[in-house]
């Protein structure tokens, strides 16, 4: 995402220890102003302490974080024109719902019409109008999300981190919840960032999504980019399904790539990159990119293997199998199961074929370590 | 069908203590009730009753009639609700250190807090009576309330220290996210949340207080006698039973009177929070 105004947050080469252990090490991400921003990863990968350290609550030990291109460093987090969602929603049990939603404003200093006027205007926007004179132990966890999220919005913070917010919510809660707060982001226009370690979330609520892993960043894009072109085996294998394989570069063109693998033999791959005969790496392929077929049908066509259904779950609108090909490679193929001339479901141990096409993979180069 | 061996047992629970109050604790006191309705025996103790016609309101009369008695009641209950508000102060500050002190050091803390109550209460007493004399502080109002915050602070401590050691972080945090200062934090989280520990201490504190004769006996004068005090005469000293019975009956229907003011609003404040005890 290229823009040529600044970015309204800006992380510079921020590091972060605990005694010998390094959880945020050296990341440098630019969040846009009005951007659906996600940090994803699996526990422990630093994102909910990058987190801290942009509401202030955290400082780092090297780096510097820039809001409107002014640095952070030395403001607390209460001067600091931003809020937090917390996992928890740290409601104060205290005060009425309306009462939660007031303190951002009290504590501006507004007047109290106005007060009124925009705790009223902000429940509304979470569908909560009428329960303001309610306690938060009266309220359901969906309502307290909400009230959490009314709370850090209604006084249009530049910004909103959001830490884990769904995490405690049931499933069915939270799709609905998702779908929320894509409405919300839109219609308040505030800035989030969001930290989960659930890649769906990110994959379905995120304009752009920083994978992290061991307090690094792995890869920072698109949803579509992230899935469709992984940076490396650990992107490819946390999002989604994905299958590895073993390669080793044959032959590379511009427009070809000759990979072997060991017992397979040979793919026909793309990779505008210029590749050297002999680099190694990773072939990945999503399962949904695999055709499989009856034994004999469609060969003799590029990336075509015979096997065997090893195993199979139907899932209603696709079915998952497992098939194990001759050279003992085993491969997930997602079949959708109302595709327009599917013909045959395939049962276990039927004798297979799967294919795909030379372009719907990618290889993940990986230099030998020196 | 199985709910019989549950209430059974529920019951077989519940027996021993029920008794126990009812022997105890109620039949005690109906007996005072009783007693401040008779008249005073010739030589102590009470009158020989042969019929109820004799059943009188007489010491009731006599201590609504002498202001000296309202003046006493009002005396002691300034004192206790002085020595309550004392405690506040000075057991807020140290709760609050030890509810945030390490895990490790807290039951430390504590101990350190409870002490005191290892040696016997008149020792304590007569120490500061050591400490005051030399001082020229002994047998004044200064010396009394001295002495009833020093018995009570731990009344008051330990409420408000399981209570503030509750707190969730995260409601601080929160409110500093959203722009509250230090002190406002203080203010409109952190104290409002621990007005049921503040409660159930002053219970504990001011309660007591008001019954307590052995520290205005040995730290005050004679002008700082309390309602304990003057029940402790009237049952050793005048042997007026009828009159000592009807001062604790008054005295406990004022407490009584009191929690249920301050319970009725308890319940308008707090609107019914969530609010931890």
């Amino acid at each position: 995402m290229i823009t040529s105004a600044m970015p309204l947050l800006q992380i510079r080469n921020v590091t972060r220890r605990f005694g010998a252990f390094t959880a945020v090490d050296a990341v440098s991400l630019d969040i846009e102003a009005g951007e659906f921003f996600t940090l994803l990863g699996p526990s422990g990968c630093g994102k909910t302490t990058l987190l801290r350290m942009i509401a202030g609550f955290d400082a780092p030990d090297a780096g510097e974080l820039l809001l409107d291109g002014r640095p952070l460093a030395g403001i607390p987090p209460e001067a600091r024109p931003l809020h937090t969602v917390f996992q928890s929603y740290a409601l104060f049990p205290h005060m009425s719902v309306a009462g939660n939603v007031a303190f951002p404003l009290e504590m501006a200093g507004c007047a109290k019409d106005e007060i009124r006027r925009r705790v009223a205007e902000t429940l509304a926007l979470v569908h909560l109008e009428d329960k303001g004179a309610q306690f938060p132990h009266e309220l359901s966890g969906g309502q307290k999300q909400r009230v959490a999220l009314a709370r850090g919005l209604v006084n249009r913070p530049r910004l909103l981190l959001l830490d884990e917010p769904l995490g405690a919510l049931d499933a069915k809660l939270r799709q609905e919840m998702q779908g929320e707060l894509i409405r919300l982001q839109r219609d308040v226009g505030v800035t989030f960032v969001f930290v989960t370690h659930s890649q769906q979330e990110a994959l379905a609520l995120s304009h752009r999504v920083a994978v992290m892993k061991a307090g690094r960043v792995e890869q920072c894009d698109v949803p579509d980019r992230l899935y469709t072109q992984p940076a490396n085996r650990f992107v490819a294998d946390f999002i989604g399904k994905i299958n590895l394989i073993e390669v080793e570069v044959v032959a590379a063109s511009k427009i070809q790539l000759h990979l072997r693998a060991e017992g397979l033999g040979a793919i026909a791959a793309t990779d505008p990159r210029p590749l050297r005969p002999g680099d190694r790496g990773a072939f990945a392929l999503r399962p949904e990119l695999l055709r499989v077929h009856a034994h004999g049908e469609a060969a003799g066509l590029k990336n075509h293997f015979s096997g065997t259904v090893r195993e199979l779950l139907y899932l209603g609108d696709v079915t998952h199998y497992k098939i194990a090909l001759d050279c003992g490679l085993v491969l997930e193929a997602l079949m959708p199961n109302a595709a327009p001339g599917r013909a045959k479901f395939h049962e276990i141990g039927d004798p297979v074929a799967v294919s795909w096409r030379h372009d719907a993979g990618v290889f993940l180069h990986e230099p030998p370590a020196r | 069908m199985s709910r019989r061996p549950v209430d059974l047992t529920r019951w077989l629970v519940v027996a021993p203590p029920t008794l126990f109050l009812l022997a105890f604790f109620l039949a005690p006191a109906l007996i005072v009730v009783a007693a401040s309705l008779r008249e005073p025996g010739e030589f102590g103790g009470l009158a020989p009753l042969d019929n109820l016609r004799q059943l009188t309101a007489e010491s009731y009369r006599f201590l609504l009639g002498d202001p000296i008695y309202a003046e006493i009641f009002a005396r002691s209950f300034v004192v206790a609700a002085l020595t309550t508000l004392i405690c506040v102060v000075l057991a807020y500050p140290l709760a609050w250190l030890i509810a945030r002190s390490p895990k490790r050091r807290r039951d430390f803390l504590v101990l350190l807090v409870v002490l005191p109550f290892a040696s016997n209460f008149l020792v304590r007493i007569y120490a500061w009576i050591m400490l005051l004399g030399p001082a020229n502080l002994l047998y004044t109002p200064f010396a009394v309330i001295a002495g009833l915050v020093y018995v009570h602070l731990p009344f008051m401590v330990l409420p408000l220290y399981t209570n503030l050691e509750k707190h969730d972080p995260a409601l601080l945090e929160a409110a500093q996210d959203l722009g509250a200062s230090r002190w406002t934090r203080f203010w409109r989280i952190t104290f409002p949340l621990s007005l049921p520990g503040i409660g159930s201490g002053s219970a504990l504190v001011f309660i007591p207080v008001l019954g307590m004769f052995a520290v205005p006996e040995l730290l005050g004068g004679t002008g700082d006698i309390l309602i304990g005090n003057l029940i402790k005469e009237q049952f050793l000293d005048n042997r007026d039973w009828p009159l000592g019975s009807a001062l604790s009956i008054l005295l406990t229907a004022a407490v009584l009177g009191l929690a249920g003011v301050a319970a009725l609003a308890g319940r308008r404040g707090a609107g019914g929070t969530g609010a931890v005890s």
